[in-house]
């Protein structure tokens, strides 16, 4: 078993992704960083009573105190949301892009969460917060926070993803030298916990006439989207918890709508009113911002899933690989709002050969999921490219098959295969192929 | 089990399940009251639902808007930094290869009421609950007219004549209606 020879099952050394499974970690002509060997540990076992001296200062002193709510490493505090520059520096309208290369698996830490405001946060007092249902109901009906919480609840894991994620490659006639926080940092993976909806809506009895549900923020702006009566009765669910604890002001404490798969301007943010209609409202951002220009000039409405969509997280934009040549694992994220991820494919020779990536599990329906691959790079000009394709057989367009769909300005739901370009340096860009 | 006890399996326990689930009456949601509905119930629809009596016209709108709007949307309307709300820099330029000549500052933010809008009730709808963004849900329904009609004025869809009222603000023709397709439902 030791001496197998690594299989490259696509041209510019992508290896068989159970090429770990089946060598230990012995790789051909990689040398791996090496834990203490039996020797070390028996030259440990010999070094004099003293040993204080040649170990780390924070192993020769009483540790600190730890805190009432835990923080990251001091160690990792560039670690951060960036804010995006295509919107003014104001509570106008502002873009909160998480670090997505610098996650691993596929949940997003609470305070990296990206997140997109129109009107800012509101400051919810949750005593006085109360969600309202009416319109074509047999009873209107109001629940407040204890309420709520004595529902039966569902916790998923989903991703959630700005329509406008990675606008910049849909309308940028050039590649734009942009690492993958500000390409990609527009999606996140969370465990969000609340009350299905069907619930609360069943309890108000819809009228059979009902198609359509308004949906409304308690925020300055009252964020309003017009959402159909189908997904909130299918998997829609009111948020109340993200990954264990109550959902941060920026993602709509105390509640939020969550409809897995759709586009995040229509998981309304600080929820309190539900207006069941037959109709939908064309509200501000229906009218505008959250439609898409097609090819031949029509606009079109309410185009909420977000497509399945890939990008390799490592190597990615604006990094610098560490060595000239050598093993290195690709990894990244899929995702599709319309199910689970089915396979993903890269390509280390620009789209030439194509090989299977691992996806490690969990592989769940609208949900981030992490791929990998290992790769042995020869030192040359490489271009890698990832190509997602879900549950449903839908599958990544190229750029080219994307743009044509669309008017050349049109940015929401771009869902195109990313390439990045590696030089012989190890230098890592965004690029076109 | 015996046949018997399938058949009560059947016809006694399963249903129980199954309503546990879609049927699910915790009946917690206390009563709303038509005075609550009222108050919070401010939708407006593009047929009209919910549009309150009023009206305001363009010079009125004129006046608001160089006190409490152009401060961020500039002085015709399109210089930001928050969004534009004139002009034809959207779905016009949308294909227009020197935009980007143009547009440098906020892109994002191009797109205007005037050039993708299909229903004027959606600006007076989100006038009255958001704007104007430092004070929103300030502004009387008569002022909310006459805003409204003073963005239709630049965008060149009502004369400077108008006074917008309930009634014929249903009338203005947008330009982004006839060009609008529904994706939902989905075939």
């Amino acid at each position: 078993m030791e001496n197998k020879i690594i299989e490259t099952v696509a041209d510019n050394g992508l290896l068989d992704r159970r090429s770990f499974l089946l060598s230990g970690m012995a790789l051909s002509g990689v040398t791996l960083a090496a834990g203490y060997s039996a020797a070390s540990v028996a030259n440990i076992e010999s070094i004099p009573a003293a040993i204080a001296e040649p170990v780390p200062q924070w192993m020769r002193s009483a540790g600190g105190s730890d805190n009432a709510y835990g923080l990251p490493s001091a160690h990792e505090s560039h670690v951060q949301r960036q804010l995006a520059e295509t919107t003014p520096q104001t509570s106008l309208f502002s873009i909160w892009h998480t670090p997505i290369e610098q996650q691993r698996g596929i949940i997003t830490p609470n305070g990296l969460h990206f997140s997109v405001h129109h009107n800012g946060i509101p400051d919810i007092a949750p005593q006085q917060h109360e969600l309202m249902i009416h319109g074509l109901v047999d009873k209107p009906l109001k629940f407040d926070m204890e309420s709520l919480l004595r529902y039966p609840t569902v916790s998923n894991i989903h991703f959630l993803e700005c329509a406008g994620n990675t606008a910049a490659n849909a309308v940028s006639l050039t590649a734009l030298d942009q690492s993958c926080q500000d390409l990609y940092g527009q999606v996140s993976g969370s465990e969000w916990s609340g009350v299905p909806l069907k619930y609360l809506l069943n309890e108000a009895g819809i009228k059979p006439s009902a198609k359509w549900v308004i949906v409304e923020g308690a925020d300055g702006g009252s964020h309003s989207r017009s959402i159909p009566l189908e997904k909130l009765l299918d998997d829609a669910f009111i948020a109340l918890y993200q990954n264990g604890e109550r959902l941060r002001p920026s993602q709509g404490y105390p509640m939020r709508l969550f409809v897995p798969g759709w586009e995040g301007n229509a998981n309304v943010k600080w929820v309190h009113r539900l207006e069941v209609t037959d109709k939908p409202a064309y509200s501000k951002d229906e009218s505008g911002l959250y439609s898409d220009i097609l090819a031949n000039g029509n606009i079109q409405r309410f185009s909420f899933h977000m497509d399945v969509k890939s990008v390799i997280t490592q190597p990615s934009g604006r990094q610098q690989l560490p060595e000239k040549h050598g093993f290195y694992e690709i990894s990244g994220l899929a995702w599709s709002g319309h199910g689970k991820i089915k396979q993903v494919e890269v390509s280390a020779d620009g789209g030439k050969t194509w090989a299977i990536a691992q996806l490690q599990g969990p592989v769940l329906a609208k949900s981030l999921t992490r791929f990998s691959i290992p790769w042995q790079w020869a030192g040359t000009e490489s271009v890698l490219i990832s190509r997602a394709t879900d549950e449903m057989g839908r599958v990544q367009p190229s750029r080219d098959q994307w743009r044509a769909q669309y008017a050349s300005y049109s940015f929401n739901h771009y869902n195109a295969m990313q390439a990045w370009h590696i030089n012989s340096d190890g230098k890592v860009e965004n690029y076109y192929v | 089990m015996s046949k018997a006890r399938l058949v009560i399996f059947w016809l006694l326990i399963m249903p129980t399940i199954i309503m546990a689930d879609e049927r699910l009456h915790l009946d917690l949601g206390k009563p709303l009251t038509a005075a609550e509905i009222n108050q919070y119930s401010i939708t407006v629809f593009p047929d009209g639902t919910n549009l309150p009596i009023g009206q305001g016209s363009v010079d009125q709108g004129r006046v608001l808007y160089k006190n409490q709007c152009m401060m961020c949307h500039g002085e015709e309307g399109i210089e930001g930094p928050a969004a534009r709300l004139a002009g034809s820099d959207g779905w016009f330029s949308f294909s227009d290869p020197l935009r980007i000549l143009r547009i440098e500052k906020h892109p994002v933010l191009l797109i205007s009421v005037g050039s993708l809008w299909p229903y004027a009730t959606s600006i007076f709808d989100y006038i009255r609950r958001a704007m104007p963004h430092y004070s929103p849900k300030s502004l009387d329904d008569n002022q909310v007219y006459a805003l409204t009609a003073y963005l239709l004025y630049l965008n060149d869809l009502v004369p400077e004549s108008a006074v917008l009222d309930v009634e014929n603000i249903l009338n203005v023709q947008m330009s982004g209606k006839e060009r609008s397709v529904m994706v939902w439902p989905e075939k």
